[in-house]
């Protein structure tokens, strides 16, 4: 390519007279519109120029990556790895919470924050726990996220967390102008944060509020950073884009439980393949009373509710 | 039912089996570190129980002969006092789990001794369906790989043995309100 970007013609000879001279004029053009259209001189060339994670080729999406990890030691000042591990073969997927065990703690909530990345200031959780009552059952009409009480759980009431339910027909994704997002082979919905436009149709076309935009810059320290993330999952996200609970896919690609299975004092969270006749999720699945969240929307969640006892 | 008249018929049971204690129980049985035997293989094992500090092996103050074994079910005045039993009938205390005659185990209703280790065995005579539970691994955290190699917790380590009630948390921050975010520099800091 590089021979080609500079033949002479007959009658035209190369201006710069390098034979990289055209490819440079270009790029340089390329990154000085993107600047234009973007508002903000923090975009780089190679970023602009970058296509959806899903028709990058091996070759290319190792480049991404190298120069991701590159921008985020600058930015953050020490090592940040991004894997790319793909969906396991066999695997689909499944989560499962116990209504009758979760006290409301919120130690989910923060540990999820803590995990991936999030923005601290203002703090973005992709786990909200909503205390309803129990004469009310689950009605969303009787339902606070804000309660702080000295002490949970509090007389008469019970708590169920909400997060992505990583549905089978994901609202989301079909709303999608760009094609952002997508529900991965393992049922896990991601989103490409450099192909993310942020126009939020995904935010308005979730029945569970469980996609976040981040209006700023996200505010995280560089102490705070998790370095081991994933492209599709807790990398740290620019401003501007959406993003939602990935199952913790920097853990559960390796075969590791979400950083909310394994923080929750009561064991009320279940985490498994779905496609495994002998994971706790299938047990719970055949043996406990099990219901989908909003399940006449036909989003046909992978997360289910379940009373344990 | 069952569990109903298990309740009621451990303490008596217990009771007898207790005066036979010293001669029904095989010396060697105890003596062996309670590896998981019972757990299948795929199962690793549990974590040491969590025992107040100084406090194991019980037999560092039971001697049995320093201090023989007073078998008469009564409120404890001089030790233990900081144990108030809510477990299950007001008739059960402490010689009805702990052995009277092997300080460092436990014992089932029938008799057997079985390791502090191992004590979800004991647990598991009335809360059975809890043990089922828990053996899958729906019961109680688990950590470690959904595919591979799980830790397990022993019952005590969530439900304090003498009062098993899971105790109320205090619940961490909750979300900001969208109205209290500050807007600094024209956007969200």
């Amino acid at each position: 390519m590089d021979q080609d970007a500079c033949q002479p013609t007959p009658g035209a000879p190369c201006p710069s007279g390098e034979n990289n001279g055209r490819r440079e004029f270009l790029g340089a053009a390329v990154a000085a519109v993107a600047t234009a259209l973007t508002g903000c001189g923090t975009l780089s060339k190679e970023e602009f120029l970058q296509h959806n994670f899903r028709e990058l080729s091996k070759e290319e999406v190792l480049t991404v990556i190298e120069r991701l990890e590159k921008e985020y030691k600058e930015k953050f000042g020490r090592e940040v790895k991004v894997a790319n591990t793909p969906p396991m073969p066999g695997v689909m997927f499944g989560y499962a919470l116990d209504l009758s065990r979760c006290i409301g703690c919120r130690r989910c909530v923060h540990a999820c924050v803590k995990e991936n990345n999030q923005s601290r200031d203002p703090e973005i959780q992709w786990i909200r726990v909503l205390e309803m009552d129990k004469e009310e059952g689950v009605d969303l009409q009787h339902a606070e996220q804000y309660y702080n009480p000295a002490e949970v759980p509090r007389e008469g009431h019970f708590y169920m967390p909400v997060q992505c339910q990583q549905c089978k027909k994901p609202p989301c994704v079909k709303v999608c102008p760009v094609g952002a997002t997508w529900r991965e082979k393992d049922g896990i919905v991601v989103v490409d944060y450099n192909w993310c436009i942020g126009c939020r149709y995904c935010m308005a076309a979730c029945p569970y509020g469980a996609r976040h935009f981040n209006w700023g810059d996200p505010h995280l320290p560089s102490k705070d950073v998790n370095p081991d993330t994933h492209y599709l999952g807790n990398r740290p996200r620019p401003k501007g884009v959406v993003e939602k609970c990935t199952f913790c896919v920097q853990r559960t690609r390796k075969g590791r439980y979400t950083a909310c299975v394994e923080v929750c004092p009561t064991g009320s969270r279940k985490f498994g393949n779905l496609l495994d006749k002998e994971s706790e999720i299938r047990y719970v699945l055949e043996n406990k009373r099990v219901f989908k969240f909003k399940e006449d929307l036909n989003t046909q969640p992978n997360f289910f509710y379940f009373y344990g006892v | 039912m069952t569990r109903l008249l298990r309740l009621s018929v451990l303490p008596g049971l217990a009771a007898c089996l207790l005066a036979l204690a010293g001669t029904a129980v095989s010396a060697e049985e105890h003596k062996k570190p309670a590896a998981v035997t019972e757990i299948s293989k795929d199962m690793v094992q549990v974590p040491k129980p969590p025992f107040t500090e100084g406090i194991f092996p019980c037999s560092m103050c039971h001697d049995p002969k320093a201090m023989p074994p007073n078998t008469k079910r009564r409120v404890l005045k001089d030790m233990h006092t900081e144990i108030s039993l809510h477990h299950g009938p007001d008739s059960r205390w402490c010689l009805d789990c702990h052995d009277a005659y092997n300080r460092d185990n436990l014992h089932l209703a029938n008799g057997k001794l079985v390791s502090f280790n191992t004590s979800y065995q004991l647990c598991g005579q009335c809360h059975g369906d809890k043990l089922r539970d828990w053996r899958v691994g729906v019961h109680g955290k688990r950590t470690g790989s959904w595919n591979g190699e799980k830790q397990y917790l022993l019952c005590v380590h969530c439900h304090n043995p003498h009062s098993p009630h899971f105790k109320p948390l205090k619940p961490m921050p909750p979300p900001t309100r969208p109205e209290a975010i500050q807007i600094k520099n024209g956007g969200a800091k």
